[in-house]
């Protein structure tokens, strides 16, 4: 049957079949591109013994809001591969890091332009590459290196994902996505990396054909589902008040 | 409150050495502060690790761009002639040797040009962010702390005592007591806080203080 639209009605609907045990990577950086409206929906849906992939392991924002932190919080965690296992100030403690500390969260601290590279590696179908970041680190300690041009690399691998889940600022029924502004971060290479994506939508979805070719971000190819942001529970500012009129230009 | 220059003049006196053109990146806390230097429009860009390029001041409260964060997570203005590229290419401009200089706040600095930033004694976990990439991968790397710890330690060491960020990568050390560079063995002195003197910088440095015979002292910005 010819496809129709990727377009799923409820966050619900989109995160239904995720079975226990996925692993899971999660667009944004600080704010902008973080999709909270699928992280509660994935609190919600239950699955458990999950992976996660972030570039931290969020519950630092004050009023809390539904960031990864809060499936850690649930339960529904086994390890959290990210670029922070600890808040950038020593004495910010996260929520996270009691589940760390205690053992019942295992982690996987990485740099964080390592961590987007493998990401990019396992969406471009390459297994593993060399950098010259984190040589000479406990991080570097017992692994494979190799001397090009007279500098020394260390090795990476690929970070193949079962589901990556974005935030994007507009999306068609093809699945092609558009972001704004710093909300692009890692979104488009955890697309590339997954198996299935799923992006939360601000405005609503789009015919195709609506989004100029020229300005699509992230290919349809790399998108199984979007959903448009609906102005309750969660909506697209939790926590924030609603932007100037004017302001998404 | 600490001896010597303040944040922001530590933070003026490593702004003042960028050069025309730079491509900068500050890292989170003290380093962000080398943004509110007058240093005149001296066609620097700043990149972010959010691949946030040419950002500029950070916005009031009400004139903000949710959607526009710099790596702090402040909500900043873009520079004419900005451009927002993804995580990948962001770390791409890093990686390929395309950052002219990194400021980065710091725990420990060593004479043979090792720091550490990342991680505290007896944690488990740590922060690592884009340091690492930054460390290795910059054309310069600036380092921004006081001189001590909060209860007097030195913190310009012979040796990190801290797990390392990366090794031998350090050019330049600002602290409220002076201006310093890593050179092997031992710490030179460049220039000097006002109202410092030598023998305080020794007493606060965990290795050689190597003092030129001409000691500038550092001029604090008006303001």
């Amino acid at each position: 049957m010819a496809r129709t639209t990727k377009e799923i009605a409820s966050f619900a609907d989109a995160v239904r079949d995720i079975p226990d045990g996925s692993v899971v990577a999660f667009g944004g950086f600080a704010y902008p591109g973080t999709p909270f409206n699928l992280v509660g929906a994935l609190a919600d849906q239950g699955a458990k013994n999950l992976t996660l992939v972030a570039n931290s392991t969020g519950g630092a924002a004050q009023p809390r809001l539904p960031d990864i932190g809060l499936l850690v919080e649930r339960g529904q965690v086994r390890k959290v591969i990210c670029a922070f296992t600890a808040a950038t100030r020593a004495s910010d403690v996260l929520p996270f890091t009691k589940y760390y500390e205690s053992g019942q969260v295992e982690a996987e601290l990485v740099p964080q332009g390592t961590l987007a590279e493998r990401l990019r590696a396992a969406g471009a179908g390459i297994p593993a590459f060399y950098t010259p970041t984190a040589v000479g680190t406990e991080l570097a300690a017992g692994r494979e290196t190799r001397f090009f041009h007279g500098r020394e690399y260390l090795i990476e691998y690929a970070l193949p994902l079962d589901y990556a889940f974005v935030r994007a600022f507009r999306a068609d029924t093809a699945g092609n996505l558009q972001f704004r502004r710093s909300q692009r971060n890692f979104n488009p290479i955890m697309a590339m990396a997954a198996k299935m994506t799923i992006a939360e939508v601000e405005e609503p979805i789009m015919p195709a054909g609506a989004i100029d070719p020229d300005e699509v971000h992230t290919s349809g190819i790399f998108v199984q589902r979007v959903v448009h942001i609906p102005p309750a529970p969660v909506g697209i500012w939790p926590g924030k008040r609603a932007p100037r009129a004017g302001a998404k230009s | 409150m600490s001896t010597g220059l303040n944040r922001q003049q530590i933070a003026d006196r490593l702004a003042q050495a960028f050069e025309d053109d730079w491509i900068v990146n500050l890292g989170v806390g003290m380093p962000t502060l080398c943004s509110n230097t007058p240093i005149g429009d001296r066609g620097i860009i700043y990149h972010a690790e959010n691949g946030v390029i040419g950002y500029g001041g950070v916005l009031p409260d009400g004139e903000e761009d949710l959607h526009l964060v710099n790596a702090g997570g402040q909500h900043v203005a873009l520079n004419p002639g900005a451009a927002i590229v993804n995580h990948a290419d962001s770390f791409a401009i890093i990686r390929s040797g395309r950052i002219d200089v990194t400021v980065l706040g710091i725990y420990e600095v060593a004479a043979n040009g090792d720091f550490a930033n990342w991680k505290v004694a007896g944690a488990k976990g740590g922060g690592i962010g884009g340091a690492m990439d930054l460390a290795a991968c910059a054309k310069r790397v600036f380092v921004i702390l006081e001189h001590t710890t909060r209860d007097g330690k030195p913190r310009l060491l012979r040796q990190c005592a801290l797990p390392v960020t990366a090794r031998g990568v350090v050019t330049l050390v600002a602290t409220n007591l002076g201006l310093f560079e890593p050179k092997g063995e031992g710490f030179l002195l460049r220039e000097i806080a006002p109202g410092v003197s030598v023998d305080q910088i020794r007493a606060a440095t965990g290795a050689e203080v190597i003092v030129p015979e001409n000691l500038p002292v550092i001029e604090v910005l008006a303001g």
